[in-house]
């Protein structure tokens, strides 16, 4: 691997954020949880709005804990004025309750906070000793664009690492985690979301984090740190947000969510492995 | 006249025409008029795919298609899918009514002991067996029911690919259809709306293409080419690699003989292209669909 460049910031253990969608109370338990698990650095990935309740109270604690963010789809759409989350689901419920929390997201994020998430990078680069990092929403060439473990060849993920020059690639936007270690020691994260649990029945979320381990052979000079991808899973109480959310109407549907850890929407765009794995 | 030259991006989806042109259905609408007798494409060899398979390594496929025909026709067809994932995500359009119960096993058992998803994408005309039959040939409806059945039992969630008949645009026939695959086995099912195509067969029974149905270099600006199949795509066939799984009845969507040759662009000189730019890609999961922002 090349040596670091020097205009691209270095760290040994960062924590990676998915989409948020407005589930502040969530976001708070990770920053406290990265904190106390000594990160030098928090990302976020973008998708700050949606689904959750009181929109503007995420962006104090992105800002006051110098959380690193990039743009998701929901930002772009939102900082636009765009009249949808170019989440473009076609099943019509789907598409009735994206709607709702689109159109209750834009109304109550205030227009410096919209002009802000207009402002992010839809990128960014970092090193983690030896290792470049690419960190994005969707993939590295697609804003939305979904990678689901089960519907993404290693080829590809190759492809995308030697197109983009990078040995790591981190993105969110499907809301369920993932990893893969792949040949030559690269690996893609799917960091998950903090935003809303993951269907499988736990209301927990999670978040990544990646650490530079030091091998056994450390002190040896031909040792090369590997790269360790763990993902922390972050309660946090989630009954105090479903009542938020019940006070703000939101829909019951996704209030469940929050309760159960099952999806209930949204749910075309699963593949049949993930969609296996739910209860609806 | 001058058409639009449409690049690939890059090859995300890679089909294989498995079975040809070769159908044990005769369906009046069929866009390449596939029959149990239509052998103008062939079977793929086994060899071929596995040829295509390790080829497509190299240039970053994400996602592999089966189409016919009837898939299923094919002997060797459980063996080719359980092959395919271990490269990637398969998904395999089929009629549904040739399905053995053991192939299923073997499948359900392939996709469990892979990363990725094996896919089944189920056809149907229409919410019942007037309008499905009438298309797709006297007792298929119920048929295809038994293979919705016979997937769920192995514990696959089928993709049904629905085109609505035209005067079906009742909600009620809608929500009795939802009733029918809940009373099916389905509880949730999985369905995607298609337009018809007008070619083939269908340009006998309905009416054609106009001629002005074609694309025009000026309706390119400002559109998203990601929604077209052939900005994404390659299909293997057993005559050499085509554009598109759409067009292969056309003699300049012949693009070579191997995948590499057959990477160039493509000019939308044909009127199917038209049904393609009005509605994206048609053939694509909601999984993996790609949209511009
Ligand atoms: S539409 Fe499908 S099932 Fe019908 S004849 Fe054509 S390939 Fe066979
Ligand atoms: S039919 Fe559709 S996919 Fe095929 S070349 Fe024309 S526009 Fe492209
Ligand atoms: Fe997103």
């Amino acid at each position: 691997m090349p040596p670091a460049d020097s205009a691209t910031p270095e760290y040994r253990r960062i924590a990676v954020f998915g989409g948020v969608y407005s589930n502040y109370l969530a976001l708070a338990a990770a920053l406290d949880d990265a904190r106390r698990r000594g990160v030098e650095a928090c990302f976020c990935l973008g998708d700050m709005g949606a689904f959750g309740p009181h929109p503007d109270r995420v962006f104090p604690l992105l800002r006051d804990f110098g959380v690193h963010c990039i743009q998701g789809n929901y930002d772009n759409s939102i900082a636009r004025g765009l009249d949808d989350c170019q989440c473009g689901y076609t099943d019509p419920r789907d598409n009735h309750f994206a709607r709702l929390s689109y159109r209750y997201t834009f109304a109550h994020t205030n227009p410096d906070n919209r002009a802000w998430l207009g402002t992010l990078p839809t990128a960014l680069r970092l090193q983690l000793g030896n290792y470049r990092l690419l960190l994005c929403h969707g993939s590295p060439r697609q804003m939305n664009e979904f990678l689901w473990e089960s519907t993404t060849s290693s080829a590809f993920l190759d492809y995308l690492m030697r197109q983009y020059d990078t040995d790591v690639i981190l993105a969110t936007h499907t809301g369920i985690k993932w990893h893969r270690a792949l040949e030559g020691g690269r690996h893609f994260v799917n960091a998950g979301v903090l935003g809303r649990p993951e269907n499988d029945g736990r209301p927990n979320v999670w978040y990544a984090l990646l650490t530079l381990a030091q091998s056994a052979s450390e002190g040896l000079v031909t040792a090369d740190p590997a790269l360790q991808v763990e993902f922390i899973p972050v309660s946090y109480d989630h009954e105090q947000l479903a009542a938020q959310m019940r006070a703000e109407q939101l829909p019951d549907e996704f209030v469940a969510t929050v309760r159960t850890g099952w999806w209930t929407t949204c749910l075309e765009v699963l593949p049949q492995k993930e969609r296996r794995c739910g209860r609806f | 006249m001058q058409f639009p030259s449409i690049p690939l991006a890059h090859l995300d989806d890679l089909w294989f025409q498995v079975s040809g042109t070769v159908c044990n259905l005769a369906c009046t609408h069929c866009f390449i008029s596939c029959s149990p007798h239509n052998h103008s494409f062939g079977f793929l060899d086994f060899e071929t795919i596995r040829t295509n398979l390790e080829e497509s390594v190299a240039l970053g496929v994400k996602e592999y298609y089966f189409t016919g025909g009837e898939p299923f026709l094919h002997p060797r067809m459980t063996e080719i899918l359980e092959l395919t994932l271990r490269y990637g995500p398969a998904t395999v359009l089929t009629n549904g009514t040739v399905f053995k119960d053991h192939w299923l096993q073997r499948l359900r058992a392939a996709e469990d002991a892979s990363t990725y998803s094996l896919e089944f994408r189920v056809s149907m005309d229409g919410y019942t067996p007037e309008a499905n039959d009438a298309l797709r040939g006297h007792g298929t409806f119920e048929r295809i029911l038994r293979g919705v059945r016979q997937l769920l039992d192995h514990g696959f969630l089928p993709i049904l690919t629905v085109t609505p008949a035209n005067h079906e645009d009742d909600p009620h026939l809608f929500e009795r259809f939802v009733r029918l695959l809940r009373e099916n086995g389905y509880d949730r099912p999985r369905l995607k709306f298609l337009p018809t195509l007008r070619i083939g067969a269908e340009a006998k029974r309905g009416r054609g293409y106009d001629e002005h149905e074609r694309v025009t270099p000026e309706m390119m600006i400002g559109y998203d080419q990601a929604r077209l199949v052939c900005n994404h795509s390659r299909v293997v066939t057993d005559r050499g690699v085509y554009v598109c799984p759409i067009l292969l009845e056309a003699p300049d969507a012949r693009l070579g003989d191997s995948l590499t040759e057959a990477l160039a662009p493509f000019a939308l000189a044909h009127q199917p292209c038209h049904t393609c730019y009005q509605y994206g890609a048609l053939c694509a999961n909601a999984s993996s669909r790609q949209r511009d922002t």
